[in-house]
């Protein structure tokens, strides 16, 4: 079992619908997020191209977040999903300074808290409340060591890209390009 | 011609302007550390070497000056945790893949170890004090566990050499082992943070000295220490222009960039290379004002732990 995460930037029209579902979903208190959006313009005028990405933490195999953290409270659970333990982190920073990708937040309770792939929905069956509520269906969700999933079709049929790769990080969330 | 730009960030008003998560408290205690380990490493090394007589500045008087710079660090790093009520966790467990988790322990084992030691020199260094505050009198034990000390002295030594470099390494590869902020991905700064912090421990003893072999003998020292810094440094400096984009970003802010007075003028000027002619100057036989080079290396690495610990939060993979 391998979770990953598929996000077509063509079918994206960044109505951030994701963001807001995660934010009820996993009470994100007022002012933080765990996605977000980014819209890049890049090109030269008249020939520019607009790229929308729901971004969020990428879940890596190797989790820089996790090696640093001093206590444990970081760590990978079944499906290599990167979780935090909010009662055993010292909210020391290590893995918000260790992420490339800014995917952590300090909570205001003092602990550090990050997107969990919706862990608590997929134990119940269901899809991440961001997948689940996207309006064009650009996001796709699933098992990558299951050949026939919806997820490893996708990236075998079409052409992706990852988040600073070069990082070393081997990241999770895969965007159709 | 080819233009990119980015017309939206991610807008998260609590997360993105406060990404800069370590401040001041973390730099005072890379310093403080550092500081300690080599006040640490001199005082163990030169028991050791049976030099406690020629050198007491460097084993017993300026032994005060670790546990508290480790208190005192140890305060500023909890200060800065924002869930310190779950500090406990750390000792938990220890990952051995977590430079962090590595200084927690090595901490909890040299902080008490430094008070040990400071406290077997006490009645013979801080006489003066002793007879007002009447201690040993007061407290019989006293004589007993500090005879006992001072007969397992060497075995303390002993472990402090080794511990203390851990100290001063550890400050190092705290940064370095962050691989999303390139200036700190860098292995070099370990070793480097260690000669700095055994460079200002060379200094405080320097300040702290009343004898003038004692001072030669480490402004000798803390010469050697600063050249082998200075040589660090350009390593550290080639290493980042050999390196990917994103590592010539990090050195653009210390070259030509926002931090280049503080790193060239401060740290590198007027931290290393003034105080290593002063102390030439001195060792060729004129007469220099010790504390003047001495204060100088101290405050240079001193200001050297906030340029790195600010620098290097300001630099990033984009993608």
């Amino acid at each position: 079992m391998r979770y990953a995460m598929v996000i077509d930037t063509l079918k994206c029209v960044g109505c951030s619908d994701c963001v807001v579902a995660c934010q009820t979903e996993n009470n994100v208190p007022h002012g933080y997020c765990r996605d977000w959006i980014t819209e890049s313009v890049s090109g030269s005028y008249p020939k520019v191209e607009l790229e929308l990405k729901s971004e969020r933490c990428n879940h890596c195999d190797n989790a820089p977040c996790v090696r640093c953290c001093p206590t444990g409270a970081s760590h990978i659970v079944d499906g290599g999903i990167v979780l935090v333990t909010a009662n055993e982190c010292i909210g020391c920073g290590a893995c918000i300074e260790s992420c490339p990708y800014d995917a952590r937040y300090q909570h205001p309770d003092g602990y550090v808290d990050k997107c969990t792939f919706c862990h608590h929905r997929l134990e119940k069956g269901q899809l991440p409340a961001c997948v689940s509520v996207c309006p064009t269906k650009c996001m796709y969700f699933g098992d990558l060591d299951n050949p026939n999933s919806e997820v490893s079709q996708l990236l075998k049929n079409r052409n992706y890209k990852t988040l600073a790769p070069e990082a070393g990080t081997n990241p999770h969330v895969f965007y159709l390009i | 011609m080819q233009e990119e730009l980015f017309t939206s960030g991610r807008h998260i008003p609590n997360i993105d302007p406060s990404l800069q998560i370590w401040h001041w408290p973390i730099a005072l205690y890379l310093f403080l550390g550092g500081l300690a380990a080599g006040i640490l490493f001199f005082a163990a090394l030169f028991y050791v070497l049976g030099k406690e007589k020629e050198y007491p500045a460097a084993v017993k008087i300026a032994s005060i000056v670790p546990p508290i710079a480790l208190s005192l660090g140890l305060l500023a790093l909890v200060y800065d945790l924002t869930h310190p009520l779950y500090t406990w966790q750390l000792y938990t467990t220890f990952r051995i893949e977590s430079p962090m988790s590595w200084g927690a322990w090595v901490l909890m084992i040299v902080t008490p170890l430094s008070f040990l030691w400071t406290f077997s020199y006490y009645r013979e260094s801080y006489s003066k004090i002793e007879s007002k505050l009447n201690l040993f009198k007061r407290f019989k034990f006293l004589k007993t566990f500090e005879q006992f000390i001072k007969t397992n002295r060497i075995y303390i030594a002993y472990a402090l050499i080794p511990l203390s470099i851990i100290l001063g390494v550890y400050t190092g590869i705290l940064l370095s082992a962050f691989n999303a902020r390139p200036l700190w991905n860098n292995a070099i700064l370990g070793p480097l943070f260690l000669t700095s912090g055994l460079s200002t421990g060379a200094a405080a003893i320097i300040l702290i000295s009343k004898s003038v072999e004692e001072r030669h003998m480490f402004g000798k020292i803390d010469l050697g220490l600063i050249i082998i810094e200075l040589a660090l440094i350009v390593h550290m400096i080639m290493g980042y222009y050999a390196g990917s984009q994103v590592q010539l970003e990090a050195m653009d802010l210390l070259v030509g960039g926002e931090f280049t007075l503080m790193f060239f003028g401060f740290v590198v000027l007027l931290g290393l290379l003034v105080p290593a002619i002063l102390e030439s100057i001195e060792l060729l036989g004129y007469k220099v004002p010790v504390i003047v080079p001495a204060l100088l290396v101290i405050l240079g690495g001193l200001i050297f732990r906030f340029v790195m610990i600010e620098a290097g939060q300001l630099t990033r993979y984009l993608y």
